[in-house]
């Protein structure tokens, strides 16, 4: 055990996992925040708290992380190099494992400019894959980036994620295989609406035996409405929403979009289980946490089985 | 090279609705070839702030000069005659320029007609583009002669993050992936091996993290005695 979070002994004792996603709120309102993961509690084995995400001020990912922990929830912690340098990084991990935290997914980050922030300066003294073997070593080495010695070693599962959707595609593997060699754990993928290209990327990933040195939890997000289904399509890069499946959500009449959505979303888990090398599913319902437990139980995932 | 941009008139304006005289320098080098600090935007500049003053009755003189180069002490101490009738320096040099008269001409307020944006080039006719950091610490032959920190807007050193998409950036499409640049570049030297390798963190103390920066060459230094 590196870590010995319930993510990492489901993962090592070949369960088929899955984590869910929560953002904090916009504020010190920590009743939103036991709310969004009250809905996840029972349905995933980890849920990922989202560090800032799109450069929108919310509460801090590790606040957040221990106040999931507390309601005994096991937290994922986020971690972008857009606002913090490495002296920070390093502080707020030892922070953070002080409190319990186990799990650290490893981000470069969206750019400041898309948040509510854009004159803001950003740092990326690190990007995703050095903040990864950063970790590693604070973890396995017992030093700082420095070169001192800790006192303490931060126990952390280690993630990434992937998206085998941007660009150049023939990259994409290739990028997974550093952030395997700068010492990841667990990977998730970007949301995944076209199986048929996640299927060839998982194909290339196997070709180079990829799979069988990091544990691969695939990303799926259901869809609300056509709208949302479009604006991902249009608006954000790296995404890949084929047409078909907003024709699909198009063409049940906008009474029963969500149904469809939540439909597309089982399927698709369905569909990711039964390829070779994944490991899990990353399920990121965005603002719309309460669904999760229908999705999960309609995948048939539940229950969700014990670490002992 | 040093690339500029003229600041809107009404900052200009602003700037110098105290004075009567005014001293204006040009600079003959970098912001000459990028069109915003040479002897033809002093005076279309002149002309322009003069014509706005007196929009608000107010008459001002302005003196024209373009140097050779605004950042050498020796081109712009025979500016020394002018500033003996003026009240303030209005410069369209670059940053280095500007700074330079300030710190020859100490009881003379110098104004900044330009922003100085980056180390460019001029991409096509009426474009031009950032190229450089100047980190201090180059590292272009790892990338193909395309550098990561200035051409990627999150300077990542193990690109491509994953808002790179058509060659884009994901942060406007008006940007390129400079990510994608090294990908297509390494592969047409077929180096694309080399992108395999993790590129360790940088050491930014060479950039400006260390604090200002100068170069010292022994050599060259002349001791004073």
């Amino acid at each position: 055990m590196k870590a010995g979070s319930n993510l990492e002994k489901l993962l090592s004792k070949g369960e088929f996992v899955v984590t869910g996603e929560c953002g904090p709120p916009k504020g010190t309102d920590v009743e939103i925040l036991k709310r969004k993961a009250g809905y996840l509690k029972g349905n995933v084995d980890s849920v990922n708290i989202t560090d800032n995400q799109t450069s929108i001020v919310r509460m801090s990912s590790i606040a957040a992380c221990k106040i999931i922990k507390d309601m005994g929830i096991e937290p994922n912690m986020q971690m972008v190099t857009r606002d913090r340098n490495r002296i920070a990084i390093q502080s707020d991990i030892f922070g953070a494992s002080a409190l319990g935290i186990k799990n650290i997914l490893c981000l470069t980050g969206d750019h400041q400019s898309f948040g509510n922030h854009p004159t803001s300066k950003n740092v990326f003294d690190l990007d995703s894959i050095q903040l990864i073997q950063t970790v590693k070593m604070m973890r396995d080495e017992g030093k700082v980036l420095g070169g001192d010695e800790i006192t303490g070693i931060p126990e952390m599962f280690i993630g990434a994620a992937v998206n085998p959707f941007a660009d150049p595609f023939e990259f994409r593997v290739t990028r997974l295989a550093k952030k395997i060699k700068a010492g990841v754990d667990f990977v998730q993928t970007q949301c995944i609406y076209n199986l048929d290209k996640f299927e060839k990327w998982m194909e290339m990933v196997r070709d180079r035996g990829l799979h069988e040195k990091v544990y691969i939890l695939a990303g799926v997000t259901p869809i609300k409405s056509v709208g949302m289904a479009r604006y991902m399509q249009k608006n954000v890069a790296g995404m890949d929403v084929p047409e078909s499946v907003i024709e699909r959500i198009k063409g049940v009449g906008k009474e029963k979009c969500k149904e469809e959505g939540i439909k597309i979303c089982v399927e698709s888990i369905q569909r990711l289980k039964k390829i070779k090398g994944i490991a899990g599913i990353h399920l990121m319902a965005i603002e719309w946490e309460e669904i999760v437990g229908e999705i999960v139980k309609s995948a048939g995932l539940l229950p969700r089985p014990s670490v002992n | 090279m040093i690339v500029a941009e003229r600041k809107p008139l009404d900052e200009i304006k602003e700037m110098t609705k105290e004075y009567n005289k005014i001293l204006m320098v040009g600079c003959a080098t970098c912001v000459t070839v990028c069109m915003a600090g040479g002897e033809k935007e002093v005076g279309i500049l002149a002309t322009a702030l003069k014509m706005a003053h007196k929009m608000q009755k107010k008459d001002i003189d302005i003196k024209e000069v373009t140097v050779e180069r605004q950042c050498e002490w020796e081109f712009i101490e025979p500016l020394k005659e002018n500033m003996k009738n003026c009240e303030a320096i209005v410069s369209l040099g670059c940053g280095a320029g500007v700074q330079t008269i300030a710190e020859m001409y100490k009881d003379k307020e110098v104004l900044p007609a330009l922003n100085t944006k980056f180390i460019g080039i001029p991409q096509e006719q009426g474009i031009w583009m950032e190229k450089c950091l100047a980190c201090g610490d180059c590292k272009l032959g790892e990338f193909g002669g395309i550098c990561p920190i200035a051409r990627c807007s999150k300077s990542i050193l193990n690109g491509p993050c994953g808002g790179s998409s058509k060659g884009k950036c994901e942060i406007n499409q008006e940007i390129d992936c400079g990510w994608q640049l090294i990908y297509d570049r390494m592969k047409t030297l077929n180096k694309l091996h080399l992108l395999e390798e993790v590129a360790s963190p940088k050491n930014w103390s060479t950039s400006r993290d260390g604090g200002p920066r100068k170069v010292v060459r022994e050599d060259m230094v002349i001791d004073k005695v």
